[in-house]
């Protein structure tokens, strides 16, 4: 019969899946690398432990039962049907188990929400579907997208080892460090999990969560956000490096040099022009980075949900519009502001594209300085 | 012509007292428990067939990484979709059309108290299931929140489908509380002299307990779906802290409702297995009185933990202590349950007729969904545990192996008392196996996958979760072909087959075995003896 074929394919898949690859998949929860973690897991594998008890002696005495006391060994039903000690006796029992499971689960829930005393605070704030961290001592802030190419998800490319585990930028933190997490929304509600640090807090709009780590090792740590929020839920990946005391001060101080001569950058380059080639590169990558998840990659949305750019009456003719919405969003839907997202020049580059890809053919050149004026009116 | 001996008219009269009216019309005007009861089985069964071809697209996608069959906003409604689905269309009506059939002949009732009202409580259904489907064409695509609609997900950022998905849960809503309404009048009004609550069969008694729970929260879900509606359409900010607020307050409001709803579909399968167990074992059931109250504190208990849903959302640490404690608490009842049907088991004369084997199968798998509650249950280890496969594992094991399991059992138990025939014991030994191998593929496996780290509702996943996905896979493709078994098995069974006696089954006690099978259109007219 079909089914029987079924189960043989199944049976032999489960086998290959052990003999080919069973090192690559963990069966078992992560220790993680710190200290909570670690109590974390002894605490999973107690209760592990303490249900496996549980099941082999009632398991034990149901199949014992099943095995001796059937019809066709011959046997007579006994008629008893109550017993109050009994029932005393396993109710009271349980009770007992269930308190001594209580009292480690209640220490270390104690450990996990104490986030006093932080040495280093990082603002992380999930949007759809990226993360933005800001070091709140440090003048240094970024978006952290997924790195993997869109041609790996659609199989058109071989998958690489860290295949929707990879973002361009990584959060970074130093090791032997209480780091505090603040975690906040800007639209709908994520949750900002990694599991080698057992740390997994929902960012909810509107509210600021905390939690905290401290990693003891150098190493890269990587999540998933584990709240359902929308069409890319699957792909907002986290990747956390944690760094030397050392390392990590270099690294923060270069960062900040960095963003804050590309702010300069950015002031020198309102009174340039760039070339209708620059902008539309320019524009293309930008577009590819943080509109094409909804608008799509050929500018025709997704009917009903993410209104088309190809050949629509913002893109074509109101460009003060079309500069508006890029920059401040439309409250009420999906579309964000991109206004501390993204340069000056990227909105003028990405603006310029969308009035210019897709036959939407305008013509229109929009420079830097063209939305540092529509941004300070 | 005036010799005629026969008065048409009268004959007529008879015809509609005591037989079923013929054709579409007998179904659509119907206030006989029996043939609600039926309309309710099928009507779930059907939607047990449309929620797991969505399922099968679901596990279609997710058999290899990578995008393959469908984009993730259509994957994201079919994960919906499905469970909406499974648990308003499957395991709630069928649980009622159990209720319909089996209450009025366990407690001697002529038929349920409100049969005007039993007729409508069931044909609001397919409009609301309607509603729901065909919001799945319309431009933007159905509901893609998850079932669980967290806002503002289905508020700001959900499709216009939104409204729709609205109107058609406030229909299952009602439709289930006139479903309660009846299910408790009539085991107050309807018992038989001498049937005291204390005597009523457990099926009676957890579908009693469980009318109460859904008169509690279906209005709490009612009021959750309207503040969806007016925050969406009306510029009401329930769930907008931008508007004073709180998108937390929605997951307060849903799970109040949605964690007594999980027991709503899980104490009449207590009932179920209360029955089928001691028939089977040829023994009384251990402990009768303490599986009431077991099942009371469960009802109680099940108002008092509902953030354990909701630990990841940030809440002060005493509220987490008190709602782990509480759930904790929830496995003492649970496991007086199991105590005593392993008990009533104990020393009996067992046989293994399929009832018997799924009855079984519930016991010991709903166990390991119970294990599995309770890891779920410990705090810090549920902030690994949360919104992975481990919970998709946990849910299915309890909804899937528990309650369905449980209402499997329940078909093949009285089947022969509704058909008149045997059903063909070969055949349903053939669907339990099959469905058992393949159930316990297609969830086991999701155990490790959510350990490892695989968050649940993604379209796609990183490369170390590929073999597994694609084992749980070949089990839900496996377990969906196995349901076809039982469909042959039935219509098997309706249209004929070994004749049944009343009794049907060697020990089986309770009045609805005292009357013939097939089960006249009307049992006890005049009320039977309690001793």
């Amino acid at each position: 019969m079909a089914k029987t074929s079924y189960l043989c394919w199944s049976l032999l898949t489960f086998l290959l899946a052990f003999s080919t690859q069973s090192a690559e998949m963990p069966l078992n929860m992560t220790q993680g690398v710190t200290e909570i973690s670690q109590q974390v897991y002894h605490l999973h594998m107690k209760i592990f432990y303490i249900c496996c008890a549980i099941g082999v002696a009632v398991f034990g005495v149901m199949f014992w039962s099943i095995i001796h006391h059937r019809k066709s060994k011959g046997v007579e039903p006994a008629q008893f049907h109550e017993s109050t000690k009994v029932e005393l006796l396993w109710t009271a029992l349980p009770v007992v188990i269930l308190i001594l499971m209580a009292i480690p689960a209640t220490q270390t829930l104690i450990a996990m929400e104490d986030t006093s005393e932080a040495d280093v605070t990082v603002l992380i704030t999930g949007s759809q579907w990226k993360w933005h961290y800001k070091y709140m001592d440090h003048k240094v802030e970024y978006y952290s997208l997924l790195a993997t190419p869109r041609k790996q998800i659609d199989n058109k490319l071989k998958k690489g080892d860290n295949y929707l585990l990879e973002v361009d930028r990584p959060l970074v933190i130093p090791t032997g460090k209480k780091v505090r997490f603040l975690v906040t929304s800007d639209d709908v509600i994520h949750s900002w999990w990694v599991p080698a640090f057992a740390v997994k807090k929902d960012a909810n709009p509107g509210f600021i969560n905390e939690a905290w780590t401290k990693v003891d090792h150098p190493g890269v740590y990587r999540g998933q956000c584990a709240e359902l929020c929308g069409k890319d839920h699957g792909f907002m990946p986290i990747v956390v490096i944690a760094k030397d005391q050392a390392d990590f001060d270099q690294w923060i101080a270069q960062e900040a040099a960095t963003q804050a001569a590309a702010k300069a950058e950015e002031q020198k380059l309102l009174s340039m022009n760039m070339s209708k080639e620059e902008l539309m590169a320019l524009g293309e990558k930008t577009y590819m980075g943080y509109c094409a998840a909804c608008h799509q990659p050929t500018g025709m949305g997704i009917p009903g949900v993410f209104p088309a750019l190809k050949g629509s009456k913002m893109a074509l003719e109101d460009l003060p519009g079309h500069i508006d919405i890029v920059l401040n969003g439309k409250t009420g839907t999906a579309m964000q502001a991109f206004a501390k997202q993204l340069s000056l020049s990227e909105i003028a580059a990405v603006i310029t594209y969308e009035r210019n890809a897709w036959d939407n053919n305008t013509g229109d050149l929009v420079q830097a300085a063209d939305i540092a004026k529509a941004q300070k009116p | 012509m005036s010799t005629v001996t026969t008065d048409p008219h009268a004959h007529a009269e008879h015809e509609h007292h005591h037989g079923p009216a013929k054709g579409l019309k007998r179904w659509l005007y119907t206030t006989n428990h029996k043939d609600i009861g039926t309309l309710y089985l099928l009507f779930a069964l059907t939607m047990f067939f449309i929620g797991g071809a969505m399922a099968m697209v679901i596990r279609a996608e997710l058999f290899q990484p990578g995008l393959q069959i469908v984009q993730p906003d259509f994957f994201n409604q079919m994960t919906t979709v499905h469970g909406l689905i499974m648990v308003f269309g499957a395991v709630m009506p069928a649980f009622t059309g159990l209720a319909n059939w089996l209450v009025p002949m366990m407690i001697g009732a002529p038929d349920m108290a409100l049969p005007r009202m039993n007729n409508w409580s069931f044909w609001i259904l397919p409009f609301a299931f309607s509603i729901l489907l065909l919001s799945l064409f319309m431009e933007g695509g159905g509901p893609g929140f998850g079932w669980t609609f967290y806002a503002p997900l289905s508020t700001t950022y959900s499709s216009d489908s939104t409204a729709l998905f609205v109107f058609s849960v406030h229909i299952m809503g009602i439709s289930s509380i006139m479903g309660a309404i009846n299910v408790i009048v009539t085991i107050m009004n309807l018992r038989a002299p001498g049937m005291t609550y204390m005597k009523m069969p457990l099926f009676v008694w957890t579908w009693f307990i469980t009318a109460y729970l859904l008169i509690a929260v279906m209005p709490v879900l009612a009021g959750a779906v309207t503040m969806v509606l007016t925050d969406k359409y009306f510029g009401t900010s329930f769930f907008d802290a931008a508007g004073g607020g709180d998108p937390v307050l929605f997951q307060h409001i849903f799970w109040f409702f949605g964690h007594p709803e999980v027991y709503i579909m899980i104490l009449p399968a207590f009932g179920i297995v209360s029955s089928i167990v001691p028939t089977f074992a040829r023994k009384p059931l251990f402990g009768y009185a303490s599986m009431v109250y077991a099942t009371s504190s469960i009802a109680l208990l099940s108002f008092l933990v509902w953030a354990h849903h909701m630990f990841t959302t940030g809440m002060p640490v005493f509220a987490e202590l008190f709602f782990m404690y509480c759930t904790m608490l929830i496995a003492v009842p649970t496991g007086v349950k199991v105590f005593n049907w392993v008990a009533t088991m104990w020393r009996g004369a067992m046989t293994f007729e399929v009832p018997m084997m799924f009855a079984l199968a519930f016991i010991v798998l709903f166990t390991i969904g119970g294990f599995s509650g309770l890891m779920l249950a410990i705090t810090p280890a549920d902030f690994q545990y949360h919104d992975t496969y481990f919970v998709v594992a946990h849910f299915h094991y309890v909804l899937v192996t528990g309650a369905i399991f449980s209402i499997m059992a329940a078909a093949y138990y009285w089947l022969p008392k509704w058909t008149g025939h045997m059903y063909d014991e070969t055949l349903g030994q053939w669907h339990f196996w099959c469905s058992l191998i393949s159930v316990n593929v297609l969830f086991f496996p999701m155990h490790f996958v959510g350990l490892a780290g695989m968050p649940r509702r993604i379209p796609d996943y990183a490369l170390q979760f590929a073999d597994f996905n694609a084992l749980i896979s070949i089990g839900g493709f496996a377990f969906g072909l196995s349901q076809l078994l039982f469909v042959w098995l039935v219509v098997k069974c309706i249209k004929g087959g070994e004749k049944a006696t009343a009794q049907v089954w060697e020990g089986a006690e309770g009045l609805e075995w005292t009357i013939p099978s097939p089960a006249p259109y009307h049992s006890f007219t005049t009320p039977p003896e309690i001793k």
